[in-house]
């Protein structure tokens, strides 16, 4: 083995790693250690993630019921699944619920970021106040909103108590706009920890260049706007990678806060594969929810990795 | 060769060691269940209490969780890794399909010493019996189609306690008049469907509630009938307040106690909230079952114990399997257990004269149900024969009740979902 096929290659990259992998025993002698390093939980997650998606996606094809039947269907499940009024609410209040909350929770996170970096007194106090909610548990927030959007014990009642007679602010119990009760809560929730992340972005961009900008006459919208904002993308990035897992992932705040009603009104996907696998025992079915959750998840995320990997080609 | 073979001899001792309780403790079972609260811990000690005097091994495996969701999941994953528990509680429809995938275990001997067939009501076998052999031994059982009334409120409104539907509709609008909320009720989905359900029995009739929801007969989930159970359903949504919206159950009966409210329709396990603060059931709280333009009728769950074996198609019971099975019918047991739970014994013809009135009133009508064939098993409680039964009912009622649907939809909405769910 020739140490100069060793010496030609390119300087260990860490996106680059794996793509070295099987070409030469010396690339896998040098990062023999590496490998042995990672390879218990690659090894785990080549089970219990992949390993488990495939049989997922196995049994969402089979006939099973209350217990795993093996016996294959086709896609009588999904059919199933799509004809059910249940299954389309979930997955329509899926896609305004993703949409909302992270455009939502990006532009409050950036704009208490923005407010908490104007050099503000006591901003370390003001800093741990807005994360906080981010430390709640989805179980407590969800009831705390439930009891504070119910017309009867909490913003409606207190403002009428105060002499409003008409105020209004029944969202959580009428069927067409109980998912932005929830969209509220989650805002409530991930803004703080959001503006966090923004706030340590904005404290990373270079003054030379805001101070260039305010010399060319910027006012200070436009600089944000023009300069700041687009310095701080990657931080976008991150953040709203950070919000779609969590949408896709929310269950515990629909079940605290309003158990997925008025009816089925503000049923997930997530609440409806709960509900078939543990409650009707369809775990068909469940599977075939569990697996529309997966496309729904690598539609959104599939345009971020392409990107990603031609970023890392490019380099 | 020498290390091998000391390690085979470690296997076998430890072998022995595992082996060893298991055949000395022939009269254990380990019972899985989730009856932890208050009530329901005391009657299980009950039945505890007879098993161990009678020389039973009581091991017991409580999984909290009030609806059974995660005893099911604990129960499905022991069973399918061969490791069943003795006993456990699934519903009636669960037990069927455990009973043909071959876990459950033969306890005829047990049944015909004891005359099972005689003692239990004979609307109860159908659920209870697979094939003509128990999978499931009823120790308690609940009615869901009760009515519970503040009796204050019914007073000084010169109410009676309504028995049709039409005298519930006149005295609910006399209380709307009032401005006193007629319904109390907690727009849970489960809860609305107890409703339903209510409704059904009670506009229908027991027989048509049984082609319906149990034979899931397409002429009688599209007739005349069910288009009056939607409209009477439809009626109740402007008797309940505002802000029913997921309100849980027992907030919907402190609101009767608290006199917020003058009737709530809901299974007789309301009454623990009722005597807990501390009124009086029959004088300050009245209770029958939901107001009925048929005669008779009565929705059951049995709340029954399932024998499971560790190995499929193995039916053998064990003696602690069979002396459990025979401790859980025993008049002695179902009275003090089921005192303790707040619902009426499944064995015929006992003495009830230690329960409450309300109690009284409900075993008595189960007994003449019974004996006029008016007896129907709740989709709610699982007890009818099909699982995906309970969800398509649910998601009706809850679709419907919870939206300005007209009941012509609401009938083709559940004949097509219920169809639907057989396949």
């Amino acid at each position: 083995m020739s140490q100069s096929s060793l010496r030609v290659e390119p300087a260990p990259h860490p996106r680059g790693g794996a793509g070295r992998f099987g070409r030469g025993r010396s690339g896998l002698g040098r990062h023999a250690p590496a490998w042995l390093a990672i390879s218990p939980s690659l090894l785990a997650i080549l089970i219990f993630v992949y390993g488990f998606a495939l049989w997922t996606a196995y049994v969402s094809l089979s006939a099973s019921r209350m217990v795993p039947d093996f016996a294959l269907v086709g896609l009588r499940n999904y059919e199933r699944m799509w004809g059910q009024d249940r299954w389309l609410v979930a997955a329509g209040n899926l896609v305004t619920f993703t949409a909302l909350y992270v455009v939502v929770t990006l532009a409050v996170g950036l704009l208490i970021a923005i407010l908490l970096d104007q050099k503000v007194r006591g901003e370390t106090p003001l800093r741990t106040i807005f994360l906080y909610p981010a430390a709640v548990s989805l179980i407590v927030t969800g009831i705390a909103w439930k009891w504070l959007l119910n017309p009867g014990t909490g913003v409606e009642a207190f403002m009428r108590s105060a002499g409003w007679e008409g105020f209004a602010f029944d969202w959580i119990i009428r069927s067409e706009t109980v998912i932005y009760a929830i969209v509220v809560a989650a805002v409530w929730q991930q803004a703080g920890f959001v503006s966090v992340l923004f706030l340590a972005a904005l404290r990373g961009v270079d003054g030379e260049m805001v101070k260039a900008a305010r010399l060319d006459g910027a006012g200070p919208i436009r600089t944000y706007w023009s300069v700041i904002i687009p310095a701080i993308r990657p931080a976008f990035i991150s953040a709203g990678v950070l919000l779609v897992a969590f949408a896709l992932k929310t269950f515990d705040l629909v079940v605290a806060m309003t158990a997925q009603g008025p009816g089925y009104a503000s049923a997930l996907p997530s609440t409806f594969v709960y509900d078939m696998a543990f409650q009707r025992n369809q775990l068909g079915m469940a599977a075939a929810g569990a697996i529309s959750i997966l496309v729904f998840a690598a539609i959104i995320v599939l345009p971020y990795v392409v990107w990603e990997f031609r970023k890392s080609d490019a380099r | 060769m020498d290390r091998s073979k000391s390690g085979l001899m470690a296997a076998t001792a430890l072998s022995a060691l595992i082996a060893l309780p298991v055949s000395a403790q022939d009269n254990s079972v380990s019972f899985l269940h989730y009856w932890t609260s208050g009530g329901e811990a005391a009657a299980v000690a009950e039945v505890r209490k007879a098993f161990e005097a009678q020389g039973g091994v009581w091991i017991d495996q409580a999984v909290a969780g009030g609806g059974g969701d995660a005893h099911d999941q604990v129960l499905r994953s022991r069973t399918l890794a061969g490791d069943a528990p003795g006993a456990a509680i699934p519903k009636a429809s669960d037990a069927i399909e455990w009973a043909r995938a071959g876990y459950i275990v033969d306890l005829e001997a047990v049944a015909a010493e004891n005359k099972w067939d005689e003692i239990l009501p004979a609307a109860f076998l159908p659920t209870i019996k697979l094939d003509g052999r128990y999978i499931a031994v009823p120790l308690f059982v609940h009615r869901f189609d009760s009515m519970w009334a503040n009796a204050k409120l019914l007073a000084d409104n010169g109410l009676e306690m309504p028995e049709t539907w039409a005298e519930f509709n006149a005295a609910a609008d006399a209380l709307l008049a009032a401005g006193i909320t007629p319904l109390a009720h907690g727009g849970q989905s489960w809860q609305d469907e107890i409703l339903f359900e209510a409704v059904a029995i009670g506009v229908g009739g027991a027989e048509f509630f049984r082609k319906a929801f149990v034979e899931l007969d397409q002429d009688t989930l599209r007739s005349d009938t069910m288009l009056a159970v939607f409209d009477q359903f439809r009626k109740l949504r402007g008797y309940v307040d505002a802000n029913f919206s997921g309100r849980d159950w027992n907030l919907a009966s402190a609101m009767v106690a608290n006199g917020e409210a003058a009737f709530q329709i809901m299974g007789d396990w309301a009454k623990g909230e009722f005597s807990a603060a501390g009124l009086a059931l029959g004088q300050d709280i009245l209770c029958s079952g939901a107001p009925r333009d048929q005669p008779g009728g009565y929705a059951y769950v049995v709340n029954s114990l399932s024998f499971f074996s560790k190995q499929q198609n193995n039916p053998a019971a064990s003696p602690g399997q069979e002396l459990l099975a025979k401790v859980l019918l025993e008049p002695e047991v179902q009275l003090a257990a089921n005192l303790a739970k707040g619902s009426v014994p499944a064995v015929k013809g006992l003495d009830l004269s230690s329960y409450d009135a309300c109690a009284i009133k409900a075993a008595e009508y189960l007994a003449a149900a019974d004996a006029d064939g008016t007896l129907v098993p709740s989709v709610q409680g699982g007890t009818v024969n099909i699982a995906s039964v309970r969800g398509a009912v649910i998601d009706t009622a809850t679709a419907f009740f919870n939206s300005d649907m007209s009941s012509a939809e609401g009938v083709e909405t559940l004949a097509d979902a219920l169809r639907d769910a057989t396949e």
